[in-house]
């Protein structure tokens, strides 16, 4: 009798153990978010090496308050000598390193990223096919005629009046170098 | 750069003198090396020379014979080409042949010069020829998007891989535009138009660069060769690039942190001067969610703008699927994110860095971390 109560004793234990270690999350591991809660995005498009730092900390201010995930958008121009779908070496060793430190930072921050590239002949086109291609909430974008750093103005009123999402406009000061 | 010819073997030898642009000194290199030839008691001809004008190079040329062009009439148009037939007929031990990316007249035997000096060397005359980096085929995009200056006339790389001997012509860029400037490469009228656009400071120092680096690759092919064979006409050079050069594979799944992964590969990739593919081992009849195609499709955009190759292959055996694909691309690299932890009996399988180091002897597995959580 006491050797078969050790036995079931035993065999409960083990499938205790195993329910629990299949369905307990690993040690360290970050479980999933919900998936029938709604993804908020907000874009951040950028267009150089820099980014306005007042536009990543709008995003990332936003993004935590409305629990969204940010899709920094790295918007790279192909010569007219080039075929539309070639290849983009050069501009990617810009682009990639400040995609890297805008997902760096936004994790250290506890926002999910979800980046993106877009090409086009203009920044505008490159904006025009993310539009056509993704979804999102809002548009944090800083304005400055230095296309390293911002979008010029006529891009921007064409943004505001091609973008259904809001659309957040800001100046940049201090920019996130590459 | 060179190879030994073995004993028995017919063909003649090909020799590139290779530069990063127009001006570098190749024709005139060329010609020196084949006045001294001639001086050696050698029997030397030109094929074919361009001087653009350039009385240096005229000059150099004085003494050496000169085959006559061959001329075509083209749309009421003469154009002159290299005269295929007439250097086959005179039989030279060494043809200079300048050019070697030009496209001929349409009508003549070969559309291309190469083709041409491809039957002059295998009926066993020696050439030498010239080419600027940026005719290479695969280098073609590279420095269209470096320098804005798209190259129409381009050659298989493989013919570069043939060559018995590179050499390559070598000036700085500064040295270059001096030249330039000093009416040395191009006419009075033609300088301000090329400073302004093909001959800037930092297309050159780019197209050095990228000069340097494929003869570096080609010595290393070449060495390799000579190595592991040191013939000829048992050469492996076309199999030796592949051997020697890494190509990386980075391992994907769609969700937004696998685009951390790629551009990790891609910059690796760029160091090692090597393709990259990317490989998702998909679930056998696995749908996706709409989260996961966006990814997908965010993946493939990616792939395209970096230039690598996104592969999805639909296998419920992922090590041996990889192991698979590594095979048939011949990728010396793999580069995979961390694995999330397993679960349940899940724990007591293999873990799959480690079952494709079994898997794969010779290929490096490299763990990509996630640079956020450095502390």
């Amino acid at each position: 009798m006491s050797v078969l109560v050790i036995v079931l004793a035993v065999v409960v234990s083990l499938a205790v153990g195993l329910a629990l270690g299949y369905f307990l999350p690993p040690h360290g591991f970050r479980p999933h978010r919900n998936r029938s809660e709604p993804v908020r995005r907000i874009l951040l498009p950028f267009t150089g090496q820099e980014l306005s730092r007042r536009a990543f900390e709008a995003a990332i201010r936003l993004a935590q308050a409305e629990n969204a995930t940010i899709m920094p958008a790295f918007l790279a121009r192909v010569p007219r000598t080039l075929p539309l779908d070639a290849p983009l070496p050069k501009a990617c060793a810009f682009g990639m390193p400040l995609l890297e430190g805008i997902e760096q930072k936004a994790l250290a921050h506890g926002v999910a990223v979800d980046s993106r590239i877009s090409r086009g002949r203009t920044y505008r086109d490159a904006l025009q096919r993310l539009l056509d291609e993704e979804s999102f909430d809002r548009v944090i974008v800083s304005a400055d005629a230095n296309p390293r750093s911002g979008l010029p103005h006529d891009d921007l009123e064409w943004l505001i009046e091609r973008v259904p999402a809001e659309v957040v406009i800001i100046r940049p000061r201090e920019p996130i170098a590459a | 750069v060179s190879t030994v010819p073995s004993p028995g073997d017919t063909r003649g030898r090909l020799k590139v003198f290779l530069g990063m642009a127009a001006g570098v000194g190749k024709t005139y290199r060329m010609l020196q090396d084949g006045k001294a030839e001639l001086e050696n008691g050698h029997d030397v001809v030109i094929g074919l020379l361009e001087t653009h004008g350039r009385q240096d190079t005229a000059r150099v040329a004085q003494g050496i014979p000169m085959l006559p062009r061959r001329r075509v009439l083209y749309r009421e148009t003469v154009l002159e080409d290299l005269d295929l037939p007439g250097v086959l007929a005179r039989k030279p031990e060494l043809a200079l042949i300048d050019e070697l990316a030009h496209t001929n007249a349409p009508g003549l035997e070969h559309e291309k010069r190469y083709e041409d000096v491809e039957d002059i060397v295998a009926d066993g005359i020696d050439v030498a020829t010239t080419l600027n980096v940026q005719h290479l085929e695969s280098l073609n995009d590279r420095v269209a998007e470096l320098s804005g200056v798209r190259v129409r006339e381009t050659i298989p790389d493989a013919i570069l891989g043939k060559a018995d001997e590179v050499v390559l012509i070598d000036v700085t860029p500064e040295a270059l535009l001096e030249r330039l400037r000093e009416g040395k490469v191009y006419p009075r009228e033609r300088i301000d138009a090329a400073l302004n656009n093909f001959f800037r400071i930092e297309n050159l120092t780019a197209l050095r660069e990228i000069a340097l680096r494929q003869v570096a690759e080609e010595v290393e092919a070449k060495r390799l060769t000579t190595e592991l064979v040191g013939l000829r006409h048992e050469s492996i050079a076309d199999t030796a690039p592949q051997a020697v050069g890494e190509r990386l594979l980075a391992l994907v799944e769609p969700y937004p942190g696998a685009q951390r992964l790629v551009r990790r590969a891609w910059r690796s990739a760029q160091r090692l001067n090597g393709p990259l593919d990317l490989l998702w081992v998909k679930a056998p009849g696995a749908k996706l969610d709409e989260e996961q195609e966006r990814a997908l499709q965010a993946l493939q955009r990616l792939a395209s703008v970096l230039g690598a190759q996104l592969l999805v292959e639909e296998s419920d055996q992922v090590p041996e699927t990889i192991a698979e694909v590594v095979e048939q691309r011949g990728s010396t690299y793999i580069l995979m994110g961390a694995a999330r932890p397993a679960r349940g009996i899940a724990r007591l399988r293999t873990p799959l860095p480690q079952r494709l180091m079994e898997l794969l002897p010779g290929v490096d597995v490299r763990m990509v971390a996630d640079r956020a959580k450095r502390r």
